[in-house]
């Protein structure tokens, strides 16, 4: 076959490719140019793009000894993940951009490209596995339990998932390293990034303010109705959220308070004790399947957040409309987040989260936290 | 198929050959004892060789690290020299086509060392607005502390109408430098009409990492870097005799075969265009057809990518560019074309293949007959916004 190898500059990738390129496939490097300006590639700012990232793919495409070019996805990327991610927020919403990358960038922009210029596949270095059972291509988990992102890739569609290869989902990490290691791929070696590449500094907050201006309002007590403090825009506070919110005396029973809704129109912020925050309803609309649609009801597990605990759950599926039933609570849900559905280890597909609720005073509490941020 | 000579051409045998016999010698030419006088030696009878070559006294040639080093040296020295001797010289005229060895250092000015910067225009055939020129220098001679234009651009190939800027200049008492790093070996080139002038090692069939900045005798330049003072005072730093033998021999036989040599790869250049222009539809050529360099052929191809163009090349053996190197970045469109203005998706759409002394008819029969199917599927590709 004839394989573009997606080269972040990291080790991941980088043993992907080596081992598209061993299984005998004809492969070319592209490392994504993503951000939109191409001067702030040039300086070389942190990022999941930078110059820096660019040498290290391109040195890993010599060692490999395969073509490199870089592709200008700036315009995409900005169009279809910076924009909705701000659009997403300024609504009340948590978008994931990850998710977005994926579906819209990585498995669309690129993948069309690829297959328009004679390619059969996109590779890249995500841990998850493509099991092509009797019935269809499958997305499963990734073997490490702890690296799975399989989550980030339940966006995929039946024909994205034809065109795409995961060479690392059988392999922990420790033996990505090593091998990475043996074939002199550690040019790449550098800490995992889990921070939202666009984001530099990481300081979501003010980067959605730079962006949106400020839209002041107050903090609400969601029990009493008094007004606790004020802050400078809703969009910056997340469902789930504890650190950040400025409020000096503590509530009266003592408890930490939580964000525990977001209310752009009337400009507020609710906050309440982390019990507000337990639900196990959960609607979501805007499904992706990937691979055959299913029918009716899954019984299996749900999973809201990239490295939160699968949970399980019965999910009807009524066309647009999903609707998780979890048989314990889950922490920390806000609107635009992803819900990803899982049959087993096969994920059948996602769901943006557009409500939550609980249903039943007492439910077991599963271990997925609140986003600590 | 390497049709990239633009970039780096290969080396000519007969420096090749010199350069290795030095290779083996050992002699710093600033030592006194017979070694140095050896290798100095050598060093002088290069300078001598070179400078006949290009028609300027010896002591004009100033050996650097390659062109742009050569033309950093030009920019900045003489900026730094001339404004040092009057600072109301702060303006540096060069046209917007620059290469960035030229371009970067110029703009550096702009933004750190208080230069007034002005762009030259071009046509669309990218050839400069000599009147533009005259007009700049007219405004404010007194305040002009350098004007730069290069021979003949790398992109396009588009030979510039140096004796008349050179003429001009000179009119209005401004130094004028020249970019001929292009030019040398496959044009007449007679640098004693300038006052300064870049050439590098790899362009002309020498060894990397070596080139000259011819300079003529009483050009002030403050030097860009310090040290022994090897070179005039203006250039330190201890020579690289091999490098400099391979460089003089390149640019004395590339002088020796010049009109056999250049006619051969002026019509293969023109069987590649023609070639092309019959077997495919809407290829556009960029640059002047009558005042170009002889081995560039610069393309538009309509609706395709630049950088599709090149990966499915490779993946077809054949080896060119889209006219500069850019290292790792992201690929922009080409300063040049928009000079010239071309607009930014037709600019995108660019390939230069360029030829040179160790071109041969096949490689351009393979690229006739490999490059329709490339276009189509990179039609199909379409163009990215
Ligand atoms: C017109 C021009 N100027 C300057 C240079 C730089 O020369 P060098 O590679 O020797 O530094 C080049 C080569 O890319 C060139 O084409």
């Amino acid at each position: 076959m004839r394989v573009v190898a997606a080269l972040s500059g990291g080790v991941d990738s980088a043993v992907a490719a080596s081992r598209a390129v061993e299984a005998g496939h004809d492969v070319v490097g592209i490392h994504l140019a993503l951000a939109r300006s191409p001067q702030s590639h040039r300086t070389g700012a942190r990022g999941c793009c930078t110059l820096e990232d660019a040498r290290d793919a391109r040195r890993v495409a010599d060692i490999l000894d395969i073509p490199f070019y870089v592709w200008d996805l700036s315009e995409q990327f900005a169009e279809s993940v910076i924009d909705d991610f701000v659009a997403e927020y300024a609504a009340g919403n948590t978008p994931n951009p990850c998710l977005r990358c994926n579906e819209k960038i990585k498995f669309t922009a690129v993948l069309d490209r690829a297959l328009a210029l004679g390619f059969d596949a996109v590779s890249t270095g995500h841990y998850a596995r493509i099991v092509d059972a009797a019935n269809g291509r499958e997305l499963h988990r990734a073997v490490d339990p702890d690296k799975d992102q399989s989550y980030v890739l339940g966006v995929l569609d039946e024909s994205q998932l034809a065109g795409a290869m995961f060479p690392l989902g059988d392999s922990l990490k420790s033996e990505v390293r090593a091998e990475a290691a043996l074939r002199g791929l550690l040019v790449a070696e550098k800490p995992d990034s889990h921070d939202i590449c666009f984001i530099p500094d990481g300081d979501t907050g003010a980067w959605l303010r730079d962006r949106l201006g400020d839209a002041p309002g107050d903090i609400v007590d969601v029990e009493s109705g008094a007004a606790l403090g004020h802050h400078d825009g809703a969009f910056a506070f997340t469902v789930g959220q504890r650190r950040g919110l400025g409020l000096g005396r503590p509530a009266a029973d003592g408890a930490r308070r939580y964000v525990v809704g977001v209310d752009i129109a009337s400009s507020t912020v609710l906050v309440g004790p982390p019990v507000l925050l337990d639900v196990d309803l959960i609607h979501a609309d805007r499904p992706r399947w990937c691979g055959r649609v299913p029918g009716g009801i899954v019984e299996g597990t749900v999973q809201i957040r990239a490295h939160g605990d699968p949970v399980d759950a019965v999910v009807q599926i009524n066309d647009a409309d999903v609707v998780a039933s979890l048989r314990s609570t889950v922490r920390g849900v806000a609107p635009g987040q992803a819900l990803v559905i899982y049959d087993g280890t096969r994920v059948v597909g996602s769901a943006t989260i557009t409500r939550s609720t609980r249903t039943r005073a007492h439910v077991p509490v599963s271990a997925t936290g609140p986003e600590s941020n | 198929m390497y049709l990239d000579h633009a970039a780096t051409t290969p080396m000519r045998i007969e420096a090749l050959a010199a350069m290795v016999e030095e290779l083996s010698r050992v002699g710093n030419p600033s030592s006194l004892h017979a070694s140095g006088r050896g290798a100095r030696r050598v060093v002088e009878e290069s300078r001598e060789l070179i400078a006949a070559a290009l028609g300027v006294p010896a002591g004009d040639v100033l050996f650097t690290s390659g062109g742009t080093e050569a033309d950093n040296l030009a920019v900045k020295g003489v900026y730094r020299a001339r404004r040092g001797q009057d600072p109301r010289r702060t303006r540096v005229l060069a046209t917007a086509i620059e290469h960035h060895a030229v371009l970067d250092p110029v703009g550096w000015l702009g933004d750190s060392e208080g230069a007034d910067v002005r762009w030259l225009p071009v046509d669309g055939l990218g050839r400069l607005d000599v009147i533009s020129l005259e007009s700049e220098l007219a405004q404010a001679p007194d305040e002009v502390a350098l004007v730069s234009v290069m021979w003949a651009n790398n992109e396009v190939g588009t030979i510039q109408p140096i004796a008349e800027v050179a003429a001009l200049c000179d009119r209005y008492g401004v130094p004028l430098h020249t970019d001929a790093v292009q030019a040398v070996g496959q044009i007449p080139v007679d640098a004693s009409i300038v006052d300064s002038l870049a050439l590098s090692g790899h362009k002309v069939g020498g060894p990397h990492g070596v080139g000259a900045l011819i300079a003529r005798r009483g050009l002030d330049i403050a030097p860009l870097m310090h040290g022994g003072g090897q070179e005039r005072d203006v250039r330190s730093g201890t020579l690289d005799a091999p490098a400099i033998v391979g460089l003089a021999s390149a640019i004395a036989s590339s002088m020796a075969d010049m009109d056999v040599r250049t006619r051969r790869v002026a019509e293969l250049r023109d069987q590649l265009v023609s070639g092309v222009m019959t077997s495919i539809e809407g290829v556009t050529r960029n640059g002047d057809p009558l005042r170009a360099l002889p081995g560039i052929a610069h393309l538009s191809f309509d609706g395709c990518e630049g950088d599709a163009l090149l990966l499915l090349l490779d993946a077809a053996g054949i080896e060119c560019s889209r006219g500069s190197a850019c290292s790792a970045g992201v690929p922009q469109p080409s300063h040049v074309l928009l000079a010239m203005g071309v607009e930014p998706l037709a600019a995108r759409s660019a390939l230069r293949f360029s030829l040179g002394h160790s071109s041969a008819a096949y490689e351009v029969a393979s690229l006739l007959e490999k490059l329709p199917a490339v276009v189509a599927r990179a039609r199909r590709a379409g163009v990215p916004r």
